[in-house]
């Protein structure tokens, strides 16, 4: 025998929280497409009367027009770009470094039983730890700089993608790997043609929760203590009551949550075209 | 003077492809194959008869070398193809790169992608051979299957039920092309069937799996192209669905 134990069942306490289909996420009933936008125009045009008529009073939420101008001084002054700038390197630095860290280990404890001894209690351990929780620890230990915020990410980043791709390595159909014995595969064929691309769904799954808590997780670091950002110029605006530039950060936070999952879900269709929703649609 | 010289047949040559001695296989307490025995020839065409859930795929499986859990004695060749009962077929390659996977790129003939375009072409699926399997029809997926076993011109070719999903049409076609490739690279072929008549017109051996042993054995010697209304054929018929436990139409 000389195949991985893909064959043998294997037990394990990893549930990926139920997730739609991709597919059946992007399949939506087409047609009034611009009916969809009425509520929220609704919403935004109350929100600026309330405003007008000093019900809410700026103090608490600038007007949507205030916002709309303090947002475009701040991309001509350069502030918003900047602090994007940082806040876009953060995340990305530690995204990378926490999903390789986060696949690796999959891959470790994924392909044999003794990766699986070796890592999996480990990260099984540090799953239950809130990592938030961390915040203080990582300021004693790395000041605060770059580092813990990038840490924080990275630490964030990594569990949902091992999980993935560990459950995505093991739930590989056994069958599979039967036909890869039987045409003589070898061992790193076996892993390059049926383990890997088995387990790409799942790793992709774990990619957008892992996008998910990455721009989380980067909040939270941001408003701890940062000196450079969109945190921080959401900080700074507290200070000084600009609650047109803490609205102006939030939207930002969330346009770039929206626009990483819209790259995976780019992703997620050019990868798996074999599937057939993606071919029926 | 060139002095004929005696055709040496090599003991490699006479040796059984596969060899199986006391073949015992448990699920937990159940007992699907029981001390069996078995011997496949070079060549040879064998059906597989037998129950469903008799152990014909358990077999399969052991002489494929996929069982770490039979005991008893297991000598088989290197050179094994399998169809299995389900196609199998990759999901994430192509039909074409199904049919490729794991084939040696050097030291053949043909290069593997011709060897797949050949193989496709037999089984009437060259149309296909860029298609997702995912989109594949019940029936092309299991000549997909059939094509991977095939184009691997094996010593042993195990097929479990491979023509399940085929209509009548395109069966008698495919049991052409299986009886034509056999007679050119004569690998020994296990087929694993329910169909009597398929059996019949196919194998040199008939094989009834009961109780976990090979509980009949009957050589086939009608000469091949063969009728289904030939006299032996219909008297082995009717001794094999007895040995199946069914009792045959027309009389009893
Ligand atoms: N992995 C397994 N665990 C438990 N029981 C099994 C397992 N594989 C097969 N069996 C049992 O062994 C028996 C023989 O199964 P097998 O698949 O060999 O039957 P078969 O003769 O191929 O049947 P069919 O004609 O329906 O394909 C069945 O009763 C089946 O339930
Ligand atoms: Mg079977």
């Amino acid at each position: 025998m000389s195949v991985l134990e893909l064959g043998t069942p294997v037990r394990t306490e990893i549930r990926p929280g139920p997730q739609p289909s991709p597919a059946a996420q992007n399949r939506r009933p087409r047609g009034k497409a611009w009916q969809r936008w009425i509520s929220p125009l609704v919403l935004v045009v109350v929100w600026q009367i309330a405003s007008s008529t000093g019900l809410l009073p700026e103090r608490l939420l600038a007007a949507p027009s205030t916002v709309a101008t303090t947002a475009v001084d701040l991309v001509q002054s350069g502030t918003l770009l900047t602090a994007i700038a940082v806040s876009l390197q953060r995340v990305l630095i530690g995204f990378a470094g926490g999903g390789l860290a986060g696949v690796g280990l999959a891959l470790v404890a994924g392909l044999s039983h003794k990766g699986e001894n070796a890592v999996d209690p480990i990260m099984q351990m540090l799953r239950a730890l809130p990592f938030f929780g961390l915040i203080p620890l990582f300021i004693l230990w790395f000041g605060i700089g770059e580092t813990p915020k990038v840490l924080l990410v990275a630490l964030a980043v990594s569990f949902p993608l091992y999980l993935n791709t560990f459950a995505g390595i093991r739930g590989v159909d056994a069958k599979l790997a039967e036909v890869a014995r039987t045409v003589r595969l070898s061992k790193t064929q076996l892993i390059r043609h049926i383990v890997l691309p088995g387990a790409l769904p799942q790793t992709l799954v774990g990619l957008r929760q892992s996008l998910g808590v990455a721009w989380l997780a980067l909040i939270v670091a941001e408003q701890v203590n940062a000196n450079a950002g969109l945190g921080y110029m959401i900080n700074d605006a507290r200070e000084f009551l600009r609650t047109d530039v803490i609205v102006v950060g939030l939207l930002v936070y969330s346009a770039l949550g929206l626009l990483t999952d819209a790259l995976v879900r780019l992703l997620e269709r050019r990868a798996l075209t074999w599937r057939r929703e993606f071919l029926s649609k | 003077m060139a002095t004929r010289v005696p055709v040496q047949v090599s003991d490699t040559a006479r040796q059984p492809v596969a060899s199986v001695r006391d073949l015992t296989r448990r699920f937990g307490e159940r007992t699907v194959l029981d001390r069996l025995d078995l011997e496949i020839g070079r060549g040879e065409f064998i059906a597989l008869l037998g129950r469903s859930g008799s152990g014909k795929s358990t077999l399969l499986r052991a002489l494929a070398g996929l069982d770490g859990e039979v005991e008893g004695g297991l000598t088989v060749t290197d050179s094994v193809a399998v169809a299995f009962q389900e196609p199998r077929l990759i999901p994430w390659k192509r039909v074409h790169a199904n049919i490729t996977l794991g084939l040696p790129g050097k030291g053949a003939a043909q290069g593997p992608k011709e060897r797949a375009d050949a193989a496709l072409a037999e089984v009437g699926l060259s149309e296909r051979a860029g298609a997702w399997p995912l989109t594949l029809s019940g029936g092309e997926a299991q000549r997909a299957s059939l094509a991977r076993a095939l184009v691997r011109e094996p010593e042993l070719l195990l097929l479990d039920e491979p023509f399940s999903a085929l209509d009548a049409l395109t069966r008698i076609t495919i049991h052409q092309l299986v009886l034509q490739l056999w007679s050119v690279h004569r690998p020994a072929v296990l087929l694993v069937t329910h169909d009597v008549d398929e059996a019949l017109l196919l194998a040199d051996r008939v094989l009834v799996l009961d109780e976990g042993r090979i509980a009949h054995d009957s050589a086939v010697s009608t000469p091949r192209p063969r009728h289904r209304d030939d006299p032996d054929l219909l008297s082995l018929r009717a001794t094999l669905l007895s040995a199946l436990g069914v009792s045959p139409e027309g009389s009893s």
